[in-house]
């Protein structure tokens, strides 16, 4: 066991330049996890699974450090093994065997690992049976390779595309499950290019883009980092704007459009808007068609990179 | 259930531990794979009883099966050790299963030792099979136990070589068809149930370096001619058993 708390928290990439063959696929990269949930994303080919199996000590980096658990991934794989939870995009499995027989052997390779009768139940592998690898769905597929990945109670877990392909109630027992691991003290790294998955789960977003990273923080700090959010309604015309503006904070901007169509720009959260209707209602404005339009991870992603993420 | 379920506590099982679980895991995939089988098992076992019992070949002097066994044996180390492992492995670089194992804390090397010793679990039940059948056929082996057992050691070290090296460098396709091919190929031309003697002088002096030839021949020195250590045999398996897991060594891509 290793009790003592990682300096710079679980993961630090510094300078992580990949390259194969003419194509550099991660170009200085710097990227820091702390505990909790972390999730890399970006469009297909952005380098996030370059980076991820860097990490899972698969590739050698071309320049720059990586440090895993405070560890070296290549030189220190050993010591660093044992402690991470590795899940591919795909398989992983041997072809003729069952669901349950490779979750039993991945638990034998660990000293303590989870009960596996246990792991079964909870991520519904059980209906698989003596059915082979091969022959079952690929949201079975996705979940037993879930199920190998923290099956020997790592520290630190990786997930690439945890949740590609599956569907809307396989993803949420997926989220569970994250959400399980966060909670019971195990750190998760997990790529993604589903914005709501990173939304949902993550502590701490990192987007990635042509093999850098472009924008990192909480979901709720991205998306107050781009452009300004907006609320609108229409009134009266001639409304004192000056007035409103007075009873709004420091950052706002409001404007009448056209005659009786008004705009608010600024950090537009729940505080903002009962300013503005209790403003309206000091001033006796009935506000109609009352609207926000509240920056998406996917706004301030498309921004970032001028990419649509599925593309 | 109660909270802390996926509490961290992790450790990598004990190295013993985990190549015998290893291991294990290895015998049963090869055991339930019917082509495996078919390679392993039956084509050996069949050739054995067909080529003894219908005067097919000219096997020389004395009875077909003591000229049949010793080769039907080598056949059977280059099924396991060298078809079966080649297709096997190559499919499991294909499916990412030796990517997903290097992550786990099984070292490589503990997979490669878990690995050979899923081979000789193999040729020891297929011998012990073979043998069997041998000896109800009328086979009246001869020689040091001994020395048959280094020559199958050594066939199997060159065997295995060469199936990983194959493996670990073409496509899990590519592999399967030319692991196929070159057991027909030595199975015919490699002294297994056709003698040496039939071919042409130009290609004996050719195929008795193939490591299947040595391997049978061998063999056949010692169990039909009671022969103590054919060390041209010896020599021909140790150099492809060097050359293979050399190049196996150096070649070998894990992904």
């Amino acid at each position: 066991m290793h009790e003592e708390p990682v300096a710079g928290g679980v993961l630090q990439v510094r300078g992580l330049v990949k390259r194969y063959g003419p194509k550099t696929a991660v170009d200085g990269l710097d990227l820091t996890a702390h505990e909790g949930v972390t999730a890399v994303l970006g469009p297909n080919g952005a380098g996030k699974t370059t980076t991820i199996e860097t990490c899972e000590g698969y590739r050698r980096p071309d320049a720059g450090q990586v440090r895993v658990l405070g560890l070296d991934p290549v030189t220190q794989a050993a010591a660093l093994r044992p402690r991470i939870g590795v899940m591919l995009q795909s398989g992983g499995v041997y072809s003729g065997a069952r669901a349950d027989e490779m979750l039993r052997h991945m638990a034998k390779l660990h000293a303590h690992p989870l009960d596996v009768d246990d792991l079964i139940e909870r991520l519904g592998l059980g209906s698989c049976g003596r059915t082979t690898y091969r022959r079952l769905s690929g949201g079975q597929q996705q979940r037993l390779a879930l199920a190998m990945a923290v099956v020997g109670r790592p520290e630190l877990v990786f997930l690439d595309e945890p949740t590609a392909g599956l569907d809307p109630q396989a993803r949420r027992s997926t989220w569970d499950l994250v959400r399980e691991l966060r909670s019971d003290g195990v750190s998760v790294v997990l790529t993604t290019h589903y914005m709501d998955e990173a939304e949902q789960l993550a502590d701490d977003v990192a987007i990635i883009d042509e093999g850098k990273v472009v924008a990192q923080g909480s979901p709720e700090q991205l998306c107050k980092g781009g452009a300004e959010n907006t609320l609108r309604f229409t009134g009266r015309p001639g409304l004192d704007v000056a007035s409103l503006l007075k009873a709004l904070p420091m950052d706002s901007a409001a404007a009448e459009l056209t005659p009786g169509s008004y705009r608010v720009t600024g950090a537009v959260d729940p505080q903002l808007l009962a300013t503005v209707t209790s403003w309206c209602a000091q001033h006796g404005v009935m506000p109609d068609k009352i609207s926000v339009e509240r920056h998406t991870l996917e706004d301030v992603f498309l921004e970032l990179t001028g990419k649509e993420l599925r593309g | 259930m109660s909270a802390g379920t996926y509490t961290p506590k992790p450790g990598a099982a004990p190295v013993g531990r985990m190549i015998a679980a290893q291991a294990v895991l290895e015998t049963k995939m090869l055991l339930r794979n019917g082509e495996q089988l078919l390679l392993t098992v039956v084509i050996p076992s069949l050739l054995l009883v067909l080529f003894s019992t219908v005067d097919i070949v000219d096997t020389g002097e004395g009875k077909a099966v003591d000229f049949l066994a010793p080769g039907v044996l080598a056949l059977a180390v280059m099924s396991t050790a060298f078809t079966g492992q080649a297709i096997a492995t190559g499919f499991e670089r294909r499916y990412g299963v030796l990517k997903r194992l290097g992550a786990s804390p099984l070292p490589r090397w503990a997979l490669m030792t878990a690995k050979t010793l899923s081979v000789l679990v193999t040729e020891v039940l297929q011998i012990a099979l073979l043998t069997a059948i041998a000896l109800a056929l009328g086979w009246s082996p001869h020689g040091n136990p001994l020395s048959v057992a280094l020559l199958l050691v050594l066939g199997t070290a060159a065997f295995s070589g060469l199936g990983l090296l194959m493996a670990g460098t073409l496509k899990a396709e590519a592999t399967l068809a030319a692991a196929n091919l070159v057991f027909l190929l030595l199975l015919v031309g490699g002294g297994v149930v056709v003698p040496l003697d039939k071919f042409p002088d130009a290609a004996q002096s050719v195929l008795g370096l193939l490591p299947i030839s040595a391997l049978s021949d061998g063999l056949r020195d010692v169990l039909q001619d009671g022969a103590s250590l054919p060390w041209g045999a010896v020599g021909v398996l140790a150099v492809w058993s060097v050359l293979g897991l050399g190049a196996a060594a150096r070649f070998f891509r894990w992904e």
